[in-house]
């Protein structure tokens, strides 16, 4: 990084830690944390997404797709979500590489599964196995990414139905009155305002979601847990920069950067609430009204 | 070998008796259902003394935050926020780390010798993070539910000249146990949840023994087949959910038992989960 960093052995002091914090495998660190704040900008809208799809499915009078709907709502309740993340990384690529097999080499006679493994035909392999290093990198962090969105779309059709059960019936039987169909009823007054009772809910959510990132780590992916493990780790006097046992210190680190996180997260998530409650007719709104006459 | 045979050879593997050797080829579905089953011991060591010890550090943290003196107040707050606002798996993690820094030979106390290497275990170093994680979280609870008891008790017991210690045991602390329960429940549920986490955060598995989640990891390694060891350890905690809500049901009922019946609180599970 810096011009005087090229013999190490020879610093002292603030210049060796400058050295020691630019190195390439601590810029590895820096671009996890990008890693950590990509995978909540993609879940969090997906999930969401999930989770509305679920909730919708749970209010449907058509009998099967309320049992999915129900059923996914469900899952996440009994269960530790830890097991989902462990099983779903798994069964999506076995799934996603059986899928492809079946369509690549319909005529491939062995077995899929023999003994103890798991054998598509080679053209099948997702990604290729002669794909360069940074595709299964990408391959290894959208099964994360599809993995959390499962999850906490589970969590959120929670939220959402909830929600939507909370919306007064008394708005959408006039909106029948004025002779809206379903269609129209939904769009137009029941998701409109099931936001403001799906907030709470869902900013619970958001934070759960920054506290779950660190299990990005068992799903394979080289996140910030990972470095930190990297970099804490005792380094001999082989290593350039030698040093003791540091991972208590990089643990720090990484539980004031999560604690900063979700203060910061609480605040805005705070704000977005008393903006939301403005004028509704809810307990909120009404002590907002009150203060200010 | 038998199914019988199975389980009296692995029933206690968890704990350390039985089989030496995990099985390592011709998986069957009873070794699955009896290793995982022994793991499971584990999950409900953790979660049962967590819950215990942390209901007491609880009831206090929710009391110190009440309290009028900064004092007594922000340590209580800072506590809180310490454990609330960061996840779980960091937490394992740093308490590890932090526990491996004490000396090996032990820590000379007057002229006692105080042993330090069994803190970097599981049995003790993660069911102490465990403890006070739910001590943090279940006084957010208690304190949520000290703040909602209706005004008018209050004003009842003041009234009656019922005032000091006899009024919070008598008054207060039933009626914050009494509102506080169905989240009490919750986190109680997630609590257990979040004890699968102890053998993927640092804690090594002495000797293989391990939780539920440990022995459904292992037999997905070994066999590549996700679709068997995971959906038995999920079943496990269902049931292991079912008999919590049944219990935690059981002790709302006799909370509520003075109220007329349409008044009791029902449960709600809402997830609260990773931590």
């Amino acid at each position: 990084m810096f011009a005087y960093c090229a013999d190490p052995k020879s610093l002292e002091g603030l210049a060796w830690l400058a050295c020691y914090l630019t190195t390439g495998k601590h810029m590895g660190l820096y671009w996890s944390f990008g890693t950590v704040l990509l995978l909540l900008a993609i879940t969090a809208p997906v999930a969401l997404a999930f989770g509305f799809v679920g909730a919708m499915a749970a209010r449907s009078p058509f009998l099967p797709a309320r049992i999915i709907g129900k059923g996914y709502t469900a899952m996440v309740r009994g269960v530790p979500d830890i097991v989902f993340f462990l099983f779903f990384v798994i069964a999506l690529d076995q799934g996603i590489e059986w899928l492809n097999h079946q369509i690549r080499c319909p005529d491939w006679t062995e077995p899929i599964r023999q003994g103890l493994e798991f054998r598509v035909c080679p053209q099948a392999k997702v990604p290729l196995g002669s794909s360069p290093q940074y595709v299964h990198q990408l391959y290894g962090f959208g099964l994360a990414v599809m993995t959390f969105s499962l999850v906490f779309g589970a969590f959120a059709a929670n939220v959402l139905y909830g929600a939507m059960q909370a919306v007064p019936r008394a708005q959408l039987e006039t909106a029948e009155a004025y002779g809206m169909n379903h269609a129209q009823v939904f769009r137009r007054i029941l998701v409109p305002q099931m936001w403001v009772y799906a907030l709470p809910g869902l900013s619970n959510l958001w934070m759960i979601l920054i506290k779950a990132t660190p299990l990005l780590f068992l799903l394979g992916v080289q996140d910030i847990v990972y470095w930190a493990r990297e970099l804490g780790g005792a380094k001999t006097s082989a290593y350039e920069y030698p040093h003791p046992d540091w991972r208590l210190y990089y643990f720090l680190f990484l539980l004031v950067f999560y604690l900063g996180f979700t203060k910061l997260s609480e605040i805005v998530l705070d704000r977005l609430t008393a903006r939301l409650s403005r004028g509704q007719a809810t307990a909120a709104g009404e002590a907002m009204r009150k203060a200010g006459a | 070998m038998t199914c019988w045979e199975t389980v009296t050879a692995y029933a206690f593997r968890s704990l350390g008796y039985g089989e030496r050797l995990l099985p390592r080829s011709d998986f069957t579905l009873c070794q699955q259902f009896t290793l995982i089953g022994s793991g499971l011991i584990w999950n409900i060591y953790f979660g049962v003394l967590a819950l215990v010890a942390g209901f007491f550090l609880a009831n206090a943290i929710a009391l110190a935050k009440t309290a009028r003196s900064p004092w007594v107040r922000k340590p209580a707050d800072w506590f809180i926020f310490l454990f609330r606002g960061s996840p779980l798996f960091i937490q394992f993690f740093l308490a590890y780390e932090a526990l491996q820094m004490l000396p090996k030979a032990g820590i000379k106390v007057l002229w006692i010798t105080v042993e330090t290497s069994w803190t970097t275990r599981a049995w003790a170093g993660a069911l102490f993070v465990l403890f006070l994680n739910t001590a943090a979280y279940s006084a957010e609870i208690f304190h949520g539910a000290l703040k909602s008891i209706p005004k008018g008790d209050l004003e009842a017991a003041d009234a009656y000249g019922i005032s000091g210690w006899a009024k919070f045991r008598r008054i207060q602390w039933p009626t914050m146990l009494r509102l506080a329960w169905p989240a009490y429940t919750n986190e109680a549920i997630f609590l257990f949840h979040s004890t699968t986490l102890v053998y993927f955060s640092g804690f090594p598995a002495f000797q293989q023994r391990g939780d539920a989640l440990y022995y459904a990891n292992y037999f997905a390694d070994k066999t590549f087949n996700p679709f068997v060891p995971y959906p038995i350890a999920a079943g496990y905690f269902i049931v292991l959910t079912l008999l919590l809500i049944w219990l935690f049901g059981a002790i709302n009922r006799r909370l509520n038992r003075h109220l007329p019946s349409n008044m009791g609180r029902k449960i709600r599970l809402r997830p609260q989960v990773i931590r």
